[in-house]
């Protein structure tokens, strides 16, 4: 009879060994799926893990979209994973991202000149002109904007769990439909594009200077979301494993009681713990709609609050692990679009593949905080 | 044009039972996973997949009735998938029942790759001869297909189960403390095992009720989230069972009542209107969360949090 | 600004130099790529697009290859499949949703070798993107004298999704085309807020039917508002594709997207070297618009009149939006024998007069 035993430090080999393992596994199980829908397994993994970061082909374009795919998920679960290790459970990030990217949309729009910013017809620029000066001022302020709207939309969790002690996981996940209907009612009304001749969707805020979010350089993915998120990462570290906060979150989380000996005000912690995790969330939104998403839409939100979640747990609530779970993710997104117009396989067969992906990496993770002991059945 | 005279209240009440039927049906199910403390956020994926293989198995049969069985079979082997990662191999219980709707959302659309366009056999409504014509009561009470009445069959059998059944006392108590349930000697874990496989089997009916008799149709992500607001009803619900079957129904009210008053021709704010429920389901929350309901109402202790028996 | 003026500029430069003629040799064959917004399962919009590829393909036996990807969202996921796809050396991309626009300028700006078409949206800001889209309110004309005819308790119900432009149109078209034949005729009409929600479309079904609605149309993907009223014995049409199946006793006819024709045209224009950018808006009788076979429960001089619809609208003799025509509040639209023009229906933000109801905005 097998048995588990819990280590009294999670194995260091382990740690470093299963998501390995995992991935191996993963590929395997994906091999024999892809087998069955009658593709090459060997072609369609390789397409998934392999080309988008060295065939010679989409490599320098691929490499760089990690990042922009990643940068979004790391922000959103360094946050999380805050929250997560303190037992406080914000599911709702998906609803913080909408309401941070409204938020900035809403304050950059206002600004927005009140011509296109240049005139362009079969792509010959017929005339460019700045009705806005220099307003150095307004990135910021979007941002701040953005900050906000994600911190506002976690406190309403935050406050009715301290106050009226209602479970924050339910909250926040309800509020998620609410921001979905308010970005809905958005695209098609006090958001819509008046030049945008009648479609849903707001202005297209990468034609706007003042506000855009580019690439910082050219060519490699690095936009001012993924700069921030990789602060977010060192933020979240020092945070974490250098600051009485930290050690205040990992008590709570692990021992409650003893917390509230230490002195921690569990109150307060949960409104630390949303707010962090709503502000990076809305900051992620705010980066998204002025950056690669570039304006808002019916269909904004593609699910970045909730992959998060599972981008959390995969790097272990360690912010140094979600960077590389966050990569991970992005690569099965990008090499599994390849797969699909490469190989023709379906996108439901990638999902499956995350899927069997995430099961195996949150199946092994057990092998790190346990010891399996051959034991003789014992009397109940 | 604004009147509400058009607006029959007996046509109004039969059709939110069975608008509600499918999301009653995965809440129900999900109650009885988080009364013995286990969260499985998996709901939509096993009501999708319940969708696809009750679809799969009453176009090849040709019988409704084995489809559901079979919805029901394929919802809960989903269900133990997530009941092997977190119960034997301490997997996190928020991040692997997202991985759950993932992974069943896929292998939902893979499955019913043939099943595009099909029409299913019918499933006939049960047919109770005089008492149907019933003034008021006939509409309501006797006009429904079969699920509709398996649907709160379930809710009561559940409701007696958790109150007065052995069996619902040791669920009761590994869900409050499962320290305290071991050290009583229940085995906790086969407890949330069986829990966790008759959730998914909930969610696959009615996964399959909307496949087979409300649409009916196979079309891939065909749930829409239905799921997840199975999963906010558990908590309007305050985890008890005739709670969750009032609640479904008020979701379901809310959903035909709103679009019953633009059918009639009402100016409302439908974009607004949308999120009612969410927001009434937040306002109950925080009512039975807080004030003197809250010992009797809260939720189960151990909700969520991993047991591993220690020695 | 200066950079993406250069770029721009280079675009266009190379874009004229290629002239788009060099590319296929004669055994190599062309690569097509399509995106979609959908699930090709979806029965839908995204299922009926991909049936056009599949008949683009069988056209040109071996001549062409296409790939797709499906479910991508707009934005930068859309945009990175296309620059995948312009990488493995696909010669024309077809884009299939409004929402794609930004993104398919932005691509088409990088690789100017790369012909693309884009659906149903209205950004072209690169000499190598086209538009292409239906001008469906024709086929909504059609449906609309049938509803106004068959109806017997003046009745009839709509099943919209959002108040964008093209949904407006579409039940401005069906309600003068039903009023113009029966002046009792009223629409109720139901905002689902969703393209595709099969549950919530069929409660809508069933609320609209509860009103007193014998008529029942929809703009919404799914067929189960057409399977209710199968259930309950109401007239309906289908939507995009011919629902016949669905609702064999109540499916009059339906509005189909024939995709094909025009998918093959550009393809071979593609070939010869002869494609250029365009802003195509076809109707019925440029076979992109199609109506499915009219149901034998319609009386035979209702089916004379709208078969006499149809061969007006696609002789050019008739168009559905003709004056005069006031908009709701009773101010004027379109005089006496005016024609809308494009851009006024393409930007439709009102109901016409008559309609009950406001556009929620």
């Amino acid at each position: 009879m097998l048995r588990l035993e819990r280590r009294p430090q999670p194995s260091r080999v382990w740690v470093w060994a299963t998501p390995v393992l995992a991935v191996c596994l993963t590929m395997i199980a994906g091999g024999i799926l892809f087998a069955i829908l009658g593709k090459d397994p060997v072609a369609a993994i390789r397409m998934i893990f392999w080309d988008p970061l060295f065939s010679q082909q989409f490599a320098a374009f691929s490499r760089p979209q990690l990042l922009v795919k990643a940068g979004p998920l790391i922000l959103i679960a360094v946050g999380l994973a805050i929250g997560f290790r303190a037992g406080i459970w914000n599911i709702g990030a998906e609803g913080q991202y909408i309401i941070g990217a409204l938020c900035a949309a809403a304050v950059a729009l206002a600004f927005f000149p009140s011509g296109p910013a240049d005139v362009r017809l079969f792509g010959t620029v017929l005339f460019s002109f700045d009705a806005a000066p220099s307003r150095w001022w307004l990135f910021p302020l979007t941002i701040v904007a953005g900050a906000a709207g994600g911190f506002l939309w976690a406190m309403i969790p935050a406050i009715l769990k301290t106050r009226f002690n209602t479970n924050e996981i339910l909250v926040s996940l309800l509020l998620v439909y609410v921001a979905e209907k308010l970005l809905a009612a958005a695209s098609v009304g006090w958001l819509r594009n008046p030049q945008g001749a009648g479609f849903p969707g707001s202005r297209n805020l990468s034609q706007f200077p003042a506000v855009a979010n580019p690439e910082i350089l050219p060519g490699t993915g690095m936009h001012w979301g993924v700069a921030i998120a990789f602060v977010a990462v060192i933020f979240g570290y020092v945070l974490l494993h250098r600051h009485m906060l930290g050690f205040h979150v990992q008590l709570a989380g692990q021992a409650p009681r003893a917390a509230r000996f230490a002195g921690v005000a569990p109150a307060r912690l949960v409104v630390f713990c949303l707010g962090i995790s709503g502000l990076l969330a809305g900051l992620a939104g705010m980066f998204e709609v002025t950056g690669p998403a570039r304006m808002i839409t019916i269909d904004f939100n593609v699910g970045y609050g909730f992959t998060a979640i599972i981008v959390a747990f995969l790097g272990r609530l360690h912010p140094v692990g979600i960077v590389l779970a966050g990569l991970l993710m992005a690569l099965t997104y990008i090499g599994g679009e390849l797969a699909q117009f490469m190989l023709g396989l379906p996108s439901a067969a990638i999902q499956v593949f995350q899927g069997m992906l995430l099961f195996f990496l949150l199946a092994l993770d057990m092998l790190s905080n346990y010891r399996i002991r051959l034991a003789y059945r014992e009397a109940a | 044009m604004m009147d509400l005279s058009s607006i029959n209240p007996v046509v109004l009440v039969a059709a939110l039972m069975v608008a509600a039927t499918p999301i009653l049906l995965a809440a129900i199910g999900e109650l009885v996973v988080e009364k013995a403390g286990v969260l499985n956020l998996g709901v939509e994926g096993m009501m999708i997949t319940g969708a696809v293989t009750g679809f799969a198995f009453a176009v090849t049969s040709g019988n409704p009735y084995l489809g559901m069985v079979a919805a029901a079979t394929g919802g809960a082997l989903l269900a133990l998938i997530f009941a092997l990662l977190t119960q034997y191999l301490m997997a996190n219980q928020v991040a692997t029942g997202l991985a759950l709707t993932l992974f069943g959302l896929g292998f939902s659309a893979l499955l019913g790759q043939g099943y595009s366009g099909v029409s299913p056999p019918r499933t006939p409504r049960l047919d109770f001869g005089w008492l149907a014509e019933i003034p008021v009561l006939g509409p309501i009470v006797f006009r429904h297909d079969p699920l509709v009445y398996v649907s709160i069959i379930i809710v009561a059998a559940v409701w007696w189960f958790l109150r007065y059944s052995r069996a619902g006392r040791i669920l009761r108590a590994v869900g409050e403390n499962h320290d305290a349930a071991h050290a009583l000697g229940y085995r906790v874990r086969m407890v949330r095992v069986a829990a966790i496989a008759f959730g998914g089997a909930c969610a696959g009916l009615g996964g399959a009720y909307l496949s087979l008799i409300r649409v009916p149709q196979w079309t891939e992500g065909m749930t829409a989230g239905a799921g997840w607001i199975a999963l906010a009803l558990v908590v309007f619900a305050s985890w008890r069972p005739w709670r969750a079957l009032l609640g479904a129904y008020l979701f379901g009210g809310i959903v035909t009542l709103q679009l019953t008053l633009q059918a009639a021709g009402w100016r409302i704010p439908v974009e607004y209107l949308a999120m009612a429920p969410y927001l009434v389901t937040i306002v109950v929350l925080v009512v039975i969360s807080s004030g003197r309901a809250r010992r009797t109402l809260a939720a189960p202790g151990s909700l969520g949090r991993p047991f591993h028996a220690a020695g | 600004m200066k950079r993406r003026q250069l770029l721009a500029g280079t675009a266009l430069a190379l874009g004229l130099a290629s002239g788009f003629g060099t590319v296929a040799l004669a055994d190599d064959p062309l690569r097509v790529g399509f995106v979609y917004i959908g699930p090709v399962g979806d029965q839908g919009w995204t299922f009926i697009h991909d049936q056009a590829r599949q008949e683009a393909e069988a056209h040109f036996d071996g001549r062409i290859e296409t790939t797709y990807v499906e479910s991508v969202p707009y934005g930068a996921d859309a945009e990175r499949v296309m620059t995948q796809m312009a990488l493995s050396g696909t010669d024309m991309i077809f884009a299939t949703t409004f929402g794609y626009g930004p993104d398919v300028n932005a691509v088409a700006a990088r690789f100017p070798n790369v012909a693309f078409e884009h659906a149903t949206g209205y950004l072209q800001e690169e000499p190598n993107v086209s538009l292409y889209n239906a001008r469906f309110y024709e086929g909504r004309a059609v449906i609309g004298h049938i509803a106004g005819r068959m109806t017997e308790t003046n009745t009839i119900g709509y099943i919209a999704s959002f108040p964008i432009p093209e949904v407006v149109m579409g039940i401005n078209s069906a309600f003068l085309h039903a009023r113009a034949v029966n002046p009792d005729v009223n629409f109720r009409v139901v905002w689902v807020y969703s393209w595709f929600d099969p549950a919530q479309e069929a409660a809508a079904a069933e609320a609209l039917i509860e009103q007193g609605v014998d008529v029942l149309m929809q703009h919404t993907d799914s067929t189960a508002a057409i399977r209710i009223a199968q259930e309950r014995g109401v007239l309906a049409f289908g939507q995009a594709a011919d629902m016949s199946a669905a609702a064999p006793d109540v499916h009059l006819t339906a509005i189909i997207n024939q995709w094909a024709p025009y998918y093959i045209e550009r393809i071979q224009a593609r070939l010869d070297g002869t494609w250029e950018a365009r802003n195509t808006w076809y109707g019925i009788g440029d076979g992109m618009v199609g109506i499915a076979p009219l149901h034998e429960r319609l009386p035979d001089d209702v089916r004379a009149e709208a078969e006499g619809m149809i061969a007006a609208i696609s002789a050019g003799e008739y168009h559905p939006f003709t004056g005069p025509i006031n908009r709701q509040d009773g101010s004027p639209w379109l005089a006496e024998g005016e024609i809308a023009p494009d851009g006024d229906l393409l930007g439709m933000r009102f109901f016409v007069e008559g309609m009950t109801g406001d556009v929620p905005n």
